[in-house]
């Protein structure tokens, strides 16, 4: 151990300053406390540097980088900060695409470094070379390659102010081998960002916001519509209190979840193609929709034709290209949610006269409630997610891959607090939930993390198992087991003549042997009375666990627009 | 419907293919594109000739354009005064006895002979898209060997007329 410290010391008093040393620095100048990552060739030095600096950054060793990459978005939705992500060139790289593609879809910011190999021998199809930055261009919100040393310090400055500001996603930097490796003739000067062509625009204009203010006031029918937008921009408590001060009905995205409290009398839930009733039908009959922050995804419009064909629209984003874009819209707003809500909050125009559009609302809500049917076979997923609801007392961070699971979560886990849920929702990515989990967990270490994740994205990125058990990372893994991939099965029951072909997965391992394996506790759980005797005990062990919850297979997500149908067309609103 | 769209840009590497690439994830088809430096060292200027359909998706283009960081200025100037020139180099295949027959069509076209060999001549052209095309067809007959054209570029007229009339000075629509 002596010795060690001694060759530490030696190190770092006389090695010579290399790029990778700069690059920790700036790192640490960034305010960067965890790094996402997984060494290999082109990365060596940047490696040795982490070394070098003796701790003083955190560095989580993955097991493959896509985990890794998911975990970064998944602190990067917690923290609102950027996730950042080390990999090597070639394979490390080109497997990050999936997450680069994620954060891209769903805004999160993420700065990205990937290896590349010396520049001497860039273009030559060297070992573990990939044209990354082609590959990267269009998933990125930005990219770079370093040419030089003295560019690192303005390259990573830019790097981090452009996946923070405005529209967050994530940007690359792509960092020769022979950059990182190279000594640091002199300690460059501080860097300054020179992005001419990057000026996000975050203040409202006061006269659309006045136009908005007073189409409020003449409403007859009017909706608010949240989006992940007021989640980055960090207006949730403004969104509140502009809904409650008009008492405005609010519908959130998937994304939005969270946005505005479920529990509030006002929340008409989800929107979209497995939205409830009351939120659906109060977009296709409103007079104006006040969208914040929310890209009317396909998923939430439907069929674009029959999407709020009587409303004046309101679209307030921070990016200029989504307004307008998939809507045709009257009072386009560019504008951080926040700054706009807050305006919107100040303006003295009236309240509108909307006691009918609320009552009718109401009986919507009361009339068309979700549902579902329990079944003396086995175990209901929509039960099974209320359970774990009721266990963590509506207040975990929730985290899922992609499908059934997804939704019966949105639907049936009521969220009342904003930062809270975190999920795949534009690129619907397998094997997201489970990682994410562990990027949660880290940013949030006091905070009862759960991954609700199917069968089959759960064994999309189950090796990160590795990484809770050797950080007793507490993350609860809540398997919803219907032994298929519920949502293909799903659509070709309803929609392909119940032809079921390769959504079953015959084959599993042992879940719970597996989780055992990696020296976490697992459990298996397939009838209601076993799940409430023992998931109160299991969510207040202090470690990781992982419960394999068999559910029924046949059970489907209602209500349901199917696809080319209009927001009004859903099908399964009642129990048949 | 065609529109002359013409980008400010930073002269760095990969920028030409963010622009390009960007146009065709968006299912933007690009009849012609030019490259080249602006009056500010590090800057350059491109302009793009595009097919769109109707004012969203020209809208959605130039959104999506300004978005890139290394894009600094977009303009549609189709409706706009402007200059807009193009040039091409037109390999014609001709023996010495037809040359001072093609000296007389290109005459016209202010167009000039820049290479004569013995069985093709090369003819340079410079102006107007349509000019251009009507020259090629003109030259037809003879037998065109080749064709290269820079694709067009153009920029504002230094005076612009009032609004109310922009649209007769459309080159292209």
């Amino acid at each position: 151990m002596k010795v060690e410290a001694k060759q530490l010391e030696f190190l770092t008093s006389t090695a010579p300053k290399t790029g990778a040393d700069l690059l920790i620095d700036l790192l640490k100048s960034e305010g960067v406390d965890t790094l996402f990552g997984y060494p290999g060739g082109a990365v060596l030095p940047i490696y040795d540097a982490i070394y070098r600096a003796q701790g003083t950054i955190k560095h989580i060793l993955f097991r493959h980088e896509q985990g890794m990459i998911h975990a970064a978005e998944g602190y990067a939705r917690i923290t609102g900060k950027p996730g950042v992500v080390i990999a090597t060139s070639g394979p490390g790289a080109t497997n990050l695409v999936t997450g680069i593609t994620d954060a891209m879809m769903d805004s999160l910011p993420l700065v990205v470094f990937t290896g590349q190999v010396a520049r001497s021998v860039i273009g030559t199809d060297a070992f573990q070379e990939a044209d990354v930055m082609a590959i990267t261009t269009p998933i990125t919100k930005h990219n770079y390659q370093v040419q030089s040393i003295s560019d690192l310090p303005r390259i990573v400055k830019e790097a981090f102010h452009i996946a923070s500001t405005g529209r967050p996603g994530p940007v690359l930097v792509d960092i020769p081998k022979d950059i990182s490796a190279g000594v640091l003739v002199e300690e460059p000067e501080d860097a300054c960002i020179d992005l001419p062509g990057y000026q996000p625009t975050t203040k409202p204009n006061p006269l659309q916001i006045k136009k908005l203010a007073d189409s409020i006031a003449k409403a007859k029918k009017p909706v608010i519509l949240a989006g992940a937008g007021v989640l980055h921009g960090k207006a949730s408590r403004e969104l509140t209190a502009f809904a409650e001060k008009h008492q405005l009905p609010v519908v959130t995205t998937l994304l939005g979840l969270g946005a505005f409290p479920a529990d509030s009398p006002l929340s008409l839930g989800m929107g979209g193609m497995h939205g409830t009733y009351a939120a659906n039908m109060a977009i296709y009959e409103t007079d104006l929709l006040i969208n914040f922050g929310a890209r009317f995804d396909d998923r939430l419009t439907g069929n674009l034709k029959h999407f709020a064909p009587h409303a004046k629209v309101a679209h307030i984003d921070i990016d200029p290209a989504e307004i307008g874009k998939n809507v045709p819209t009257q009072i386009p707003i560019v504008s951080d949610a926040k700054e706009a809500l807050v305006e919107l909050i100040d303006q003295t125009a009236e309240s509108p006269e909307i006691k009918a559009w609320l009552e009718t609302l109401h009986q919507y809500k009361q009339e068309y409630p979700l549902w579902y049917k329990h079944n003396p076979d086995g175990m209901c997923p929509q039960w099974l997610i209320e359970a774990v609801h009721k266990v963590t007392n509506g207040e975990a961070i929730v985290t899922t891959d992609v499908g059934q699971h997804q939704m019966w979560a949105a639907q049936y886990y009521t969220f009342r607090e904003p930062h809270r849920w975190v999920t795949s929702g534009g690129l619907g990515t397998m094997g997201f939930g489970f990682p994410a989990a562990i990027g949660a967990q880290i940013a949030s270490p006091e905070s009862t993390v759960v991954a609700i994740v199917g069968d089959g994205g759960f064994q999309m990125t189950l090796q990160e198992l590795s990484v809770i058990y050797e950080r007793n990372l507490p993350v609860k893994i809540i398997i919803v087991n219907n032994g298929a991939l519920g949502m293909v099965r799903q659509w070709q029951e309803l929609l392909h003549g119940n032809r079921i072909s390769e959504s079953i997965l015959h084959t599993q391992p042992d879940f719970v042997k597996l989780a055992e394996s990696y020296g976490i506790r697992g459990m298996k759980i397939d009838n209601q009375e076993d799940l409430i005797t023992s998931l109160p005990e299991l969510f207040a062990h202090d470690g990781p666990v992982l419960v394999d919850c068999r559910v029924l297979q046949q059970e489907k997500v209602f209500p349901m627009i199917a696809p080319g149908k209009g927001i009004h067309e859903m099908i399964g609103v009642k129990p048949s | 419907m065609k529109r002359i769209i013409t980008l400010t840009v930073q002269d760095r590497s990969g920028v030409l293919n963010r622009v390009t690439g960007l146009l065709q994830r968006r299912q933007f088809n690009i009849e012609s594109i030019s490259v080249g430096p602006a009056e500010t060292e590090g800057i350059s200027k491109m302009t793009l000739v595009v097919e769109i359909e109707d004012e969203q998706r020209l809208e959605q283009v130039t959104k999506q354009l300004n978005k890139q960081i290394d894009v600094l200025k977009v303009s549609d100037i189709t409706d706009k005064a402007i200059v807009v020139r193009e040039l091409a180099l037109i390999k014609v295949a001709s023996s010495s006895q037809l040359r001072s027959e093609i000296n007389g069509i290109i005459d016209p076209f202010r167009a000039s002979i820049i290479d004569v060999s013995k069985e093709s001549l090369a003819v340079q052209i410079t102006g107007r898209p349509e000019k251009i095309d009507a020259l090629i067809e003109l030259l037809r007959p003879y037998g065109i060997k080749e064709i290269a054209r820079t694709g067009l570029t153009a920029f504002l007229r230094g005076h612009q007329p009032q609004v109310n009339d922009l649209a007769t000075y459309s080159l292209l629509k």
